[in-house]
């Protein structure tokens, strides 16, 4: 491309912009609304995806110590439990802080006054890094010298996992159809501002422009279209997405729910959309020219 | 220089456009191509810009073998041709100026050689005083002044115009045919299609007449030898 047209191009595609202005304000609140939906679609999923995470940390593998150990013995026995790959933390619980955790969880603790805490072991709360591994890292555990037994509820685990899988699939399917939707909208929005610039385009081929020329002002003016409704649905998301916080926080007095706050997912959600916004404005442009320069 | 070598057109249901079409114009030249609606005028036209491919025979335009021609030559081969039409097809919502500027930057000129050029082509089509006007502002003949304008603006080898008074009165084509004759005087080959045969008997030029697809008769006789015959 000469560089004496480059300004020409750019000047041409904004101007595009504003003489459709209809056309242009149809188009960035359809890429918006489309946008906004894929996005809420994703944090709900995200937020879901955190949750279950959470909930599976509250099931972790417990590993018992070999009774006949002392308490710094069955201690030292943490370290080669650390060692293993998958394991993310263990944390050391004496025979006696067992006992004092299963007295407070039954409903008539005096029952239990003078339970002898050597009929406990000590153990190791496990939390690993990937459950889906769990079955391994048990026996690895199993084999470390001092380990009586291990227990860890597999049924439960395998069910957040199980959960956790529908919802990463469902969540991948519905963003790939709702992004094929926005950039068709898109792409025929963008073809009535075309059909409205019919002739100019038969005049420019009749002076023998090129087709790289002809297409490159509606490339910019998908271009910014579609930077301008990432822009909008960014901020109208980091709106909706407070407020809900809000509302759900003021809701969910058991607090069973926990919400991301946006700002973690701040960097993900403005680079999602504005891949996606440059995606449907740039293609769905350069999609919908392709007819009108088979002359 | 065009030359047509034995050219058939055949469009899909079996209709024959053209039928063996066979004929040449110098640089230099201008040529009237006359005929009735659907004697394959229209259709020469067409595969002179390459906006259609003849089915069978040899068509070259300007150095280019359009048979041949790569897809992406087309617009190169376009800009050695300047066309102009009845229905005048200027861009509504741009003036005089920007609507022959247009021709000149879409090939990619720079503005410096816009500035130069865009004045004197108007001149030349005596708009120099309306280059601020909005098309809907100007009269039939003006508008057709642009036109002109518009296709001469690039230099091109050759004009061709597609009944370029269709949509004027008598005066007026007078005028657009003597403004067409002295550009032709410049070096610009012109080829005017029509069906006025008034107009075409005022000057005395060389007349290729086409009738169902086929050349019937061409000559330097200056008016519609085959309704002679």
């Amino acid at each position: 491309m000469k560089k004496n047209n480059i300004g020409y191009l750019l000047r041409e595609g904004i101007r595009g912009i504003f003489l459709h202005g209809f056309m242009s304000f149809a188009a960035i609140w359809v890429t918006v609304a489309c946008l906004i939906i894929m996005g809420t679609f994703g944090l709900v999923l995200f937020n879901l995806n955190e949750m279950i995470v959470e909930l599976e940390q509250e099931n972790p593998m417990l590993a018992y110590i070999d009774e006949t150990y002392s308490e710094a013995e069955a201690k030292s026995v943490g370290s080669q439990i650390n060692k293993i790959e998958n394991v993310l933390n263990a944390e050391f619980v004496s025979r006696e802080e067992a006992v004092e955790e299963f007295v407070d969880e039954q409903q008539d603790e005096s029952l239990f006054d003078g339970l002898d805490p050597s009929t406990f072991r000590d153990r190791f709360v496990i939390t690993l890094i990937d459950n889906s591994k769990m079955r391994e890292t048990e026996s690895a555990i199993r084999d470390i010298v001092g380990v009586a037994d291990v227990t860890v509820h597999y049924e439960i685990s395998e069910g957040f996992q199980t959960v956790q899988r529908i919802l990463n699939i469902a969540s991948f399917i519905i963003i790939a159809v709702l992004l094929v939707v926005s950039m068709l909208i898109i792409s025929n929005t963008v073809k009535l501002a075309m059909y409205d610039r019919k002739e100019e385009i038969a005049i420019m081929k009749m002076v023998g422009a090129t087709n790289g020329f002809i297409r490159w002002p509606f490339v910019v003016e998908g271009f910014v279209l579609g930077i301008l409704a990432s822009a909008i649905a960014f901020f109208l998301q980091w709106g909706l997405y407070n407020f809900l916080e809000v509302q759900i926080a003021a809701a969910d007095s058991l607090e069973l729910i926990t919400i991301v706050p946006f700002v973690e997912v701040i960097e993900i959600v403005a680079a999602g959309y504005a891949l996606v916004g440059f995606v449907v404005g740039v293609f769905g442009s350069v999609l919908s020219i392709r007819k009108f320069l088979q002359v | 220089m065009i030359e047509f070598r034995n050219v058939h057109k055949i469009y899909e249901p079996g209709t024959h456009a053209l039928n063996g079409v066979s004929l040449k114009i110098e640089d230099g030249e201008f040529v009237f191509l006359v005929g009735p609606s659907g004697s394959g005028k229209s259709t020469i036209i067409k595969i002179l810009t390459a906006e259609l491919m003849p089915t069978s025979g040899s068509v070259f335009v300007n150095g280019f073998t359009l048979e041949k021609i790569r897809r992406s030559a087309v617009p190169y081969m376009r800009r050695t041709l300047g066309v102009i039409f009845q229905d005048f097809r200027l861009i509504d919502n741009k003036t005089v100026y920007d609507n022959v500027s247009f021709a000149m930057r879409v090939i990619g000129a720079s503005e410096k050689e816009i500035k130069k050029r865009v004045p004197y082509v108007l001149e030349l089509v005596g708009l120099e005083n309306k280059s601020r006007r909005l098309p809907h502002e100007l009269s039939g003949g003006e508008q057709q002044r642009v036109a002109i304008a518009r296709a001469l603006v690039n230099n091109p080898n050759m004009i061709i115009a597609d009944e370029p008074t269709g949509n004027l009165d008598p005066a007026r084509s007078l005028e657009i045919m003597m403004l067409l004759e002295q550009i032709n005087a410049l070096g610009t080959t012109v080829m005017v299609v029509t069906h006025e045969k008034e107009l075409v008997n005022r000057f005395t030029k060389r007349v290729i007449a086409i009738e169902e697809g086929k050349v019937i008769s061409d000559g330097m006789d200056g008016y519609y030898a085959y309704e002679e015959e």
